[in-house]
């Protein structure tokens, strides 16, 4: 292909302001890091911070310990998960139904919705993992599954509100058309409603779905040996804080893959809606 | 014989009266252009009649059944009744074939396979056959309007409402649409349909009715409707049409 002087003259200029960008990147990134660098190993207590967090011998003998107390966070992470977003689903449907039969329900749960993202998570752990076994009931179950429970519960009001900002983003001729087929509400919400709504809401349930999986650690303030648990123990024995960050490393590895799913789901649902429009 | 009979019906958003003591008759086999400007009532008469808005006074009769009694299954009257939109109202999540076949299948119980065939055969009609398993997105106005049209069709109405359906299309895809439904007089099906269409109005409907503020004001055969107005305010209105072009 024959290009014009003047076209010739615009590319040359183009790569010259793309060299120079990559240039500018560079060297930004190198003063910032230097600075950093220099800001943290230079300061006064930096001989003892490394010790005390970083020391690699403690961090190969917590390891298969917290890695062991891992896989209970990813068990715990799939069950309540799953638990949580069929929770926050019901729930979101139920805060739809219209008449008077089902005012109790509506007014459930949307109490629900409210208390659940109001109470801080720690603080429901509490009241499930010792309150419950406290009423002395028979077959209370074991602290794990209460405070994987706390966990569905306080998931399950965000996931819900969520839920719900997808059904009621789904425009009102879509209802018109269904119920013009003769379809009812519940064959509506089912087969019209429902799955433009999730389609739509899946990349903020997947991020919550992000957050829920760090938030599993916190189970173990009810007592069960996860991952944060066994670091804490092994902190204990040494009186150094290496193990947690070993267990920071585990829960950002663990932590990779669905932030990669989710962004991977939000670019498609962008490109989608480019296409669309 | 008398297919639906509306009778004084009243339907009132906030303030404004938006049918003010309406009343219509379409017979079998009968096909009424519903003409007037935007805001007459035209729309939310074709709603009314779906039940897809509750009427405020009057009644509305289907088959002799007043469908606008609140003890009437809603539902169960809208099986009965077709209804195509301005904006077509395809079901984006779903390929043509499905949108076609959802209400045969879940509203009318029928099985899957057989209902798959018919939808086939309707796109095959009207010359969408090879579109059966695309989305909706993939479509032009005009064949999206074409597959909703089907989509009403297959459930077997007695009644079909059409609310401005070619409003929305680019011009050159209006005639595929037009000619569908023209198809459609032919095989007798009842149709009522509000419309900006002068021209295919005179040629479709045996019947036009100048919708003004809610009531109708002239009703009676196209060509004296829209060829010999009786009412001042049809000879403005059509005048206007006729300045823009449009008839």
């Amino acid at each position: 292909m024959i290009v014009s002087d003047t076209q010739q003259e615009r590319i040359a200029y183009r790569r010259r302001r793309a060299i120079r960008s990559v240039l500018v990147a560079a060297v930004s990134t190198a003063v910032l890091g230097t600075l950093l660098v220099v800001a943290v190993t230079g300061s006064p207590g930096w001989d003892r911070v490394r010790t005390s967090f970083f020391d690699p011998e403690i961090a190969r003998e917590s390891f298969p310990a917290v890695l062991d107390g891992l896989w209970l966070n990813v068990r715990l992470l799939v069950v309540c998960a799953v638990l949580a977003l069929s929770l926050g689903l019901l729930i979101a449907v139920l805060r739809t139904l219209r008449g008077p039969v089902f005012f109790p329900v509506r007014a459930m749960a949307t109490m629900y919705t409210y208390a659940f993202r109001g109470i801080p998570l720690i603080i429901v752990i509490y009241l499930f993992a010792f309150g419950i076994p406290g009423l002395r009931l028979q077959g209370t179950p074991g602290v794990l599954v209460l405070g994987g429970a706390a966990l569905v519960v306080t998931y399950g009001a965000y996931l819900a509100e969520v839920f719900r900002a997808g059904i009621e983003s789904v425009h009102p001729s879509q209802l018109a058309a269904a119920r013009s087929l003769g379809l009812t509400y519940r064959q509506t919400m089912r087969h019209v409603v429902l799955p433009q709504a999730v389609r739509r809401v899946a990349p903020p349930l997947l991020n919550d779905t992000v957050a829920l999986q760090k938030d599993v650690g916190l189970v173990s303030l009810a007592g069960p040996i996860d991952a944060v648990r066994a670091a804490q123990i092994a902190t204990a024995e040494n009186f150094n804080y290496t193990p947690y960050l070993v267990a920071a490393v585990l829960f950002v590895l663990l932590a990779l893959p669905l932030i990669a799913v989710t962004d991977w789901v939000t670019l498609r649902a962008a490109r989608r809606q480019n296409a669309g429009a | 014989m008398m297919l639906l009979a509306i009778d004084r019906v009243r339907k009132v958003f906030g303030s404004s009266v938006v049918l003010d003591e309406l009343s219509l008759d379409v017979d079998d086999h009968q096909v009424v252009a519903l003409i007037g400007a935007s805001g007459s009532g035209k729309s939310t008469l074709l709603r009314c009649v779906n039940l897809l808005e509750q009427v405020d006074d009057g009644t509305i009769r289907l088959d002799g059944e007043d469908i606008t009694d609140p003890r009437v299954d809603a539902d169960r009257v809208r099986r009965r009744i077709g209804m195509v939109f301005q904006s077509y109202n395809l079901f984006p999540h779903m390929t043509v074939l499905d949108n076609i076949t959802l209400a045969p299948v879940r509203v009318h119980r029928r099985d899957r396979a057989p209902a798959r065939e018919q939808a086939i055969d309707w796109l095959r009609r009207v010359g969408l056959a090879e579109k059966a398993d695309s989305y909706p997105d993939r479509l032009s106005g005009g064949q999206q309007q074409r597959v909703a049209i089907v989509r009403a069709l297959v459930n077997n109405p007695r009644l079909l409402l059409l609310d401005e359906v070619t409003s929305a299309l680019d011009p050159e895809l209006v005639g595929e649409v037009l000619t569908m439904i023209r198809d459609l007089k032919s095989e007798g099906m009842t149709m009522v349909l509000a419309t900006h269409e002068m021209g295919f109005a005179r040629q479709v409907a045996d019947r036009v009715v100048f919708l003004d503020g809610g009531r109708v004001l002239e009703a009676g055969p196209p060509a004296q409707v829209l060829g010999d107005p009786v009412e001042p305010r049809t000879r403005q209105f059509l005048a206007r049409i006729i300045e823009a072009g449009r008839l």
